[in-house]
């Protein structure tokens, strides 16, 4: 509670230092609008639909890329983790590839997709794949061996033992490759968008830059700001300490 | 009695070889119990390879309690994985419940040192885990969970998180989880032994309850020869290096046995007595030796050195 109060006492003192700039009149608005207009672009954008239509397009596309690149990259990070051919082939491509930033894929995809939604879908997916396959190989060699041997002679066999208890077990580090994904392919969505007219959330900032309208830059900003720590809070921060709680990791 | 069960054995094992899915299935339904062949294996290591298990022969009945009890480092869980099926013996077989052991598989439940309970399920969820891969419906599984629950006193904590347990309860839903399943034999890998003396006397008194109720075939190692005297209604030592089965008891004392028991601890010197020279043998070793490895070779072969050495000179 108390520290919720100094976080809106923070928030409120930095609005008030930003408006008291507006008002010395030091910039022109096109350079450093004031709060208020800000505030009224943000409603105005939510009125007539254009940033609700934006932050539905850039949803629709994070969510197929990065839907798409947690099945592929947990089922790369299982065969990298359980088998050894895998390890030595796949795995190295793999941490190769991670040095790339995902924003270099960008020329690839718009020659292979073309100026479309599937070239920004395929940047997400690269953005976030990597990061998901190492996340659930690290999960899956941390696996510990008793686990595998107790289910063994329950009868788990094949699949069953990846999906009873492999997958379970190595849950914790998949999740936390899941988050850094995440972060990554949001990331590349922006940059994606900025560079390709789609409209999306990352158009409707450089449509703000195009008309010299400062307040929808720093809107469309707030909005982006805005889903990333609600997804970040909402859903991943729940997530890890449900798995806290659940294996007693909490007090540790 | 134990003559007649031997007898009866060899003749179902030829059967056996003859026609095994036919016989397997016969087998099974007349005398579900275990039979340990000229078990072997050895370990490679820099020094060569290192025979753990030696020509291991032993059959159990159904529904008898056996202990498997020798020093550390004899190979009892490395003849226990055998039995699960977790590990491949070099030479001899291993028949369970009328079939020939290739792979780890339900009718062998193991119960380890560590519970192995899977953190990611609450505890009547791991009770029923073995269930849920055997295609058991929900409700069944629930219910036949619950039962064995009950069995080890735990339907209180059915759906605490496993982190909660002490180490004692986890045993015990260790204990459930392997029942719920409703195997042919139970493997205990020394089940009991990393947990404080009060915690073990308690639990060595619901595991001869649950024995007494359920019939299970039990196979138990330990290196506590208190603990099998208490538990077991055989006894097996095995030596050290390589690991052979070196002596067979018999315990025919009223149940429950209680550790404190003045039978019990008689029972236990006497089987002590027998195990000192093992014992011995395993400290003289650590002494002599500073590898395990060379271990073996060293005791059989320092002696007669010694004696060449004092002819020569």
């Amino acid at each position: 509670m108390y520290s919720v109060l100094k976080r809106v006492i923070f928030f409120v003192l930095l609005i008030g230092l930003w408006e008291l700039l507006f008002r010395l009149g030091i910039w022109p608005e096109y350079i450093l609008p004031s709060p208020l207009s800000v505030c009224k672009t943000l409603v105005r954008g939510f009125q007539d639909q254009s940033l609700l239509i934006g932050v539905a397009i850039s949803m629709k596309r994070i969510a197929i890329g990065y839907g798409i690149s947690i099945g592929i990259g947990i089922f790369t990070g299982l065969l990298i983790g359980r088998f050894r051919i895998f390890e030595e082939t796949l795995g190295s491509l793999i941490s190769g590839l991670q040095t790339l930033p995902t924003i270099c894929w960008l020329p690839l995809s718009l020659l292979w997709f073309g100026l479309n939604d599937r070239a920004i879908i395929f940047l997400v997916f690269m953005g976030a794949v990597l990061s998901i396959a190492t996340g659930t190989d690290s999960g899956v060699k941390n696996v510990p061996p008793l686990y595998i041997r107790a289910a063994k002679t329950m009868g788990a066999k094949k699949w069953k033992l990846y999906l009873e208890v492999i997958i379970p077990a190595a849950l914790p580090h998949i999740i936390i490759g899941m988050k850094q994904g995440w972060s990554f392919a949001w990331r590349s969505l922006m940059a994606g968008e900025l560079l390709i007219v789609c409209l999306g959330l990352g158009h409707l900032l450089m449509i703000g830059r195009e008309l010299n309208d400062m307040s929808q830059v720093i809107a469309v900003m707030l909005v982006i700001i805005i889903i990333g720590v609600l997804v970040d809070r909402l859903f991943f921060m729940k997530v890890e300490r449900h798995i806290r709680e659940r294996w007693g990791l909490t007090k540790a | 009695m134990s003559e007649g069960v031997g007898v009866d054995n060899l003749i179902t094992l030829d059967r056996v070889t003859g026609d095994s899915e036919l016989a397997a299935s016969q087998v099974n339904s007349v005398r579900p119990n275990l039979c340990i062949q000229h078990v072997s294996k050895s370990f490679q290591s820099k020094n060569g390879s290192v025979y753990v298990l030696e020509d291991i022969n032993l059959e159990i009945k159904q529904g008898e309690f056996v202990c498997l009890v020798g020093p550390s480092g004899c190979g009892k869980t490395t003849l226990m994985n055998i039995v699960a099926g977790l590990e491949k013996a070099d030479s001899g077989e291993v028949w369970a419940n009328g079939r020939k052991v290739n792979h780890a598989g339900p009718d062998r439940v193991v119960i380890f040192q560590e519970a192995a309970l899977f953190p990611w399920l609450n505890v009547i969820k791991n009770v029923e885990f073995g269930l849920k891969l055997k295609g058991v419906s929900s409700r069944e599984r629930r219910n036949i969970a619950l039962e064995y629950l009950k069995m080890v006193h735990l339907t209180r904590f059915q759906n605490a998180h496993i982190h909660e347990l002490s180490g004692g309860m986890k045993q015990r839903v260790a204990i459930a989880r392997a029942l719920a399943m409703n195997p042919e034999m139970l493997l205990m890998d020394e089940p009991f032994s990393a947990l404080d003396a009060q915690t073990r006397w308690i639990l060595h008194f619901e595991l001869q309850n649950i024995w007494m109720k359920t019939k299970k075939t039990i196979l138990f190692v330990t290196h506590n020869i208190r603990e099998a005297v208490c538990l077991a209604d055989r006894i097996f030592i095995l030596s050290t290096s390589p690991g052979r089965i070196k002596k067979e008891f018999f315990v025919d004392l009223p149940r429950p046995r209680d550790d404190n028991d003045v039978s019990v601890a008689e029972y236990s010197t006497k089987i002590m007595k027998e195990l000192k020279a093992e014992i011995d043998k395993v400290i003289k070793c650590e002494m002599d030796a500073d590898s395990c490895v060379e271990c073996d070779i060293k005791c059989t072969v320092v002696e007669p050195a010694k004696t060449d050495i004092g002819g020569g000179i």
